[in-house]
């Protein structure tokens, strides 16, 4: 084979190269990056409660496994998932962050629907929100007793996501 | 039902491919050549099955049918129409799926256009089109499926990357596609050639004519990215050598190199093999930048969804198609070159070089953006290879070719005499001297910069005078295209090694100071959006300029965006972006200053009328050379 014809096999060998490089890379995938968040200390939030006076505040919601529900009445898929939270209260502390959202809009919607929530911390501009690193409402996040985030859950919590997934963390311990 | 139509069409599409793809073959082993003649028919039916397709997924994301998966993923009911409809293409499975509808639709009008070409050479052209078509359309309706359905449907839909509102971007991911599939034309005829031994007459000029369609619908599609990246990312840069960025410009290097290496195989014959290969890496590369960004085994600013899986299929699809056409190269390449004599001073002597230069530097672009994966796969480690190589390593590439493109047109085609030309090449020269050397006080690059685009004005201008009375439509579109890219140069330049910038936070009626111009921070005030809510910011130059950026947070997803402000003038921009506000009130402030980066856009937009002068030029006389 003379020198010219093998220059002609040269673009075949360097796209095997090529191929090689990238068949390595993707025989050995990575896991899927989970939520920063999970597993880190709850960002330390402080926010006005909607019953009026007080403070929600992360520090209190220490000691016991906690769930922590993003919600707001604007958004229809917290009214979706609402009933989940009116049967979870019976077995579990649910606590709410409103957000974005006019504390006597919340009111009125909790007050048609149910409160589930041992208590309603009110995030109008997103102060916590943004420590959560939260994408969208509904959102809902499991603290366990030490003040770690457990799980991050974003969007509609159904029956079966709340007894297969959520659940299972709470119990144990407490 | 407009969604399972759509699905049935993207069925019916695959069928037509196969059929496209299997006629030649067939005809050939049954020894019934009239078979072969269902290809073009086929091809047609393909290219109106997948606008059906295309239109059935518009349809969807238009009315916001979120019992389609992909709407409810990427869409949402707030969102303005032109976003809800340009979503329909801003994610993995309707990306794919217009890829396919726009191959489909090149297919189509290459089938029924016959462009002087005789028989043979379009059957061979659309069966290897046609093999394209079945991989990428198996692709689709196997791994990538836009048509699936959700049960029950979501109320809501989950929104689409607030970044990716913007005018720039709805439009720019089409152009690039328009531009990285129109490649696949050359690359079919490439394949042709290949299986048929020869290229036969028109070879060159249709190759010619899919090509430069292809590089001017890069050439907009990468500078409109480049805008948006510019007025939205807010921090001034408009290029970061990311590898959805280089991706695209490997094809545009590539299809650049391919359309000078044509103009040599049509005038005159020679150098048919490396046209060839040229226009064979041309849509490799494109293929490639489809696999980096659709495997997500790179990272990138670009964040589409991932999927191990979906990688394999594309690799394998990037294998097949790639390395098919190559293993044809290496078996037939050797027999397509004629030997044609010119001389290294001579206008087909610039031209080689310069072609050689830029696959070059295609293929420098490409180490960098897979060197990640390299260092993977020999346990080298993650990193990232950034700006500081490709400036490194391209731009002193690309230099030389900027100085042949104002030197080389100047020179006769197949041989020229030293004596003629000097004077000449001293003059043009001397202008690109004298701007480097009146740069020289901003620094090394600056005077480089100027001193080149100042050159290639100069050439082009020299062009423009040596043939003022003979200039066919054809050479005033290539000078229009290099000087193009003489203005673009002056642009980045000045954009660059000219610019200042600033940053401080100031309370309401502070002031920053920058390249010597003072601005003040005259107000901040809330200003609701249609799905975000803005604190506008108003920015005041004492008897110039007022800058309004904005400071954006979206409800779905919830996601801050910063809106920058930019006031354009022939001489540059003024560019302010606003930031968080602390506890005490001030607001983060930042300044650029970038003189002449609009230069960058004008030369964009000179280089593809350029591309557009020569496409609409006529161009018979030549195709008498070809066998």
């Amino acid at each position: 084979m003379t020198a010219r014809r093998m220059i002609l096999w040269l673009p075949l060998a360097a796209l095997l190269l090529l191929l090689a490089v990238a068949g390595v890379r993707l025989s050995r995938p990575e896991a899927p990056l989970p939520s920063p968040l999970v597993g880190k200390p709850v960002p330390d939030f402080a926010l006005p409660l909607l019953g009026g006076d007080g403070v929600l505040a992360a520090a209190a919601l220490r000691g016991r496994p906690v769930v922590v529900n993003v919600f707001a009445s604007w958004c229809v898929a917290c009214a979706a998932e609402h009933p989940v939270w009116l049967a979870a209260a019976q077995e579990a502390e649910i606590v709410g962050i409103a957000w974005m959202d006019d504390p006597e809009k919340t009111r009125a919607w909790l007050a048609e629907r149910g409160d589930p929530y041992r208590a309603v911390g009110v995030d109008r501009d997103s102060r916590a929100a943004l420590d959560l690193g939260v994408t969208g409402a509904p959102e809902t996040y499991v603290l366990a007793a030490d003040g770690r985030i457990v799980f991050k859950f974003a969007g509609v919590v159904t029956p079966e996501i709340w007894r297969r997934r959520i659940r299972p963390l709470l119990g144990g311990g407490s | 039902m407009t969604v399972e139509a759509g699905h049935f069409a993207l069925l019916l599409a695959l069928a037509f491919a196969l059929v496209q793809a299997l006629a030649l073959p067939v005809a050939r082993l049954a020894a019934r050549p009239g078979l072969a003649g269902v290809a073009p028919a086929a091809a047609a039916a393909q290219a109106v099955a997948m606008a059906v397709a295309m239109a059935a997924l518009v349809h969807a994301f238009a009315g916001s049918d979120f019992s389609v998966r992909v709407v409810a993923e990427n869409s949402h009911t707030a969102k303005p129409m032109l976003y809800k409809v340009a979503a329909a293409w801003g994610h993995h499975e309707g990306s794919l799926l217009l890829w396919a509808t726009l191959l489909a639709a090149f297919g189509g009008v290459f089938a029924l256009w016959r462009q002087g070409l005789p028989a043979a050479t379009r059957l061979y052209t659309l069966a290897a089109l046609g093999v394209v078509g079945v991989g990428v359309l198996a692709f689709v309706a196997l791994a990538s499926n836009p048509f699936d359905r959700l049960s029950p449907a979501p109320i809501e839909g989950r929104g689409l990357n607030p970044l990716l509102q913007d005018p720039g971007l709805a439009f720019h991911p089409p152009l690039l596609y328009v531009g990285s599939v129109g490649v696949s034309v050359a690359f079919a005829l490439a394949v042709a050639a290949l299986l048929r031994g020869n290229l036969g007459p028109g070879w060159a000029r249709a190759t010619r004519f899919w090509t430069l369609v292809a590089w001017i619908f890069l050439t907009v599609g990468i500078a409109l990215g480049a805008a948006w990246a510019y007025a939205e990312l807010g921090w001034g840069g408009w290029w970061f050598w990311d590898p959805v960025e280089n991706s695209a410009l490997l094809p545009w290097l590539s299809a650049a190199a391919l359309l000078h290496a044509l103009g040599g195989v049509e005038r005159r014959g020679g150098a048919e093999a490396w046209a060839v290969i040229l226009a064979i890496l041309g849509f490799s590369f494109s293929l490639l930048g489809m696999f980096l960004v659709r495997s997500g085994v790179l990272t990138s600013v670009h964040a589409f969804a991932a999927d191990p899986l979906r990688g394999v299929f594309i690799l394998a699809l990037f294998a097949a198609i790639a390395g098919g056409a190559l293993v044809l190269f290496a078996l037939r390449g050797g027999r397509l070159s004629r030997h044609v004599a010119f001389a290294p001073l001579s206008r087909d002597g610039a031209r080689l070089l310069g072609t050689v230069l830029l696959i070059v530097a295609a293929g420098v672009v490409l180490f960098g953006t897979v060197y990640p994966l390299l260092a993977e796969a020999l346990n080298l480690g993650r990193l990232s290879v950034g700006a500081p190589f490709f400036d490194a390593t391209v731009l002193p590439l690309l230099a030389p070719v900027v100085a042949l493109m104002a030197v080389g047109p100047l020179l006769r085609p197949g041989r020229d005499a030293a004596r003629r030309i000097w004077p000449t090449f001293v003059a043009v020269a001397a202008v690109g001297l004298a701007a480097a050397g009146l740069s020289a006080r901003w620094g090394g690059w600056a005077a480089a910069g100027f001193g080149l685009a100042a050159m290639l004005a100069a050439g082009c201008a020299a062009v423009l005078w040596a043939e003022r009375r003979t200039l066919s439509r054809r050479r005033l579109g290539m000078v229009v295209a290099h000087l193009g890219l003489a203005v673009g140069l002056a642009g980045i330049t000045g954009g660059s090694r000219l610019a200042a910038e600033g940053i401080a936070a100031l309370p309401e009626g502070g002031a920053l100071s920058v390249a010597g111009r003072d601005f003040v921070l005259a107000s901040v005030i809330e200003v609701p959006g249609p799905n975000y809510l803005a604190r506008r910011a108003e920015i005041v130059e004492a008897g110039g300029v007022v800058l309004r950026p904005e400071a954006r947070l979206y409800e779905t997803p919830r996601q801050a965006t910063s809106e920058a402000a930019i006031v354009s003038s022939p001489w540059g921009d003024t560019y302010a972006v606003i930031g968080e506000s602390d506890a005490s009130g001030r607001w983060v402030v930042r300044m650029f200053v970038k003189p002449l980066l609009p230069w960058l856009w004008a030369g964009a937009v000179l280089m593809a009328a350029g591309g557009a002068l020569a496409l609409t030029a006529r161009t018979a006389p030549s195709a008498r050379r070809q066998p």
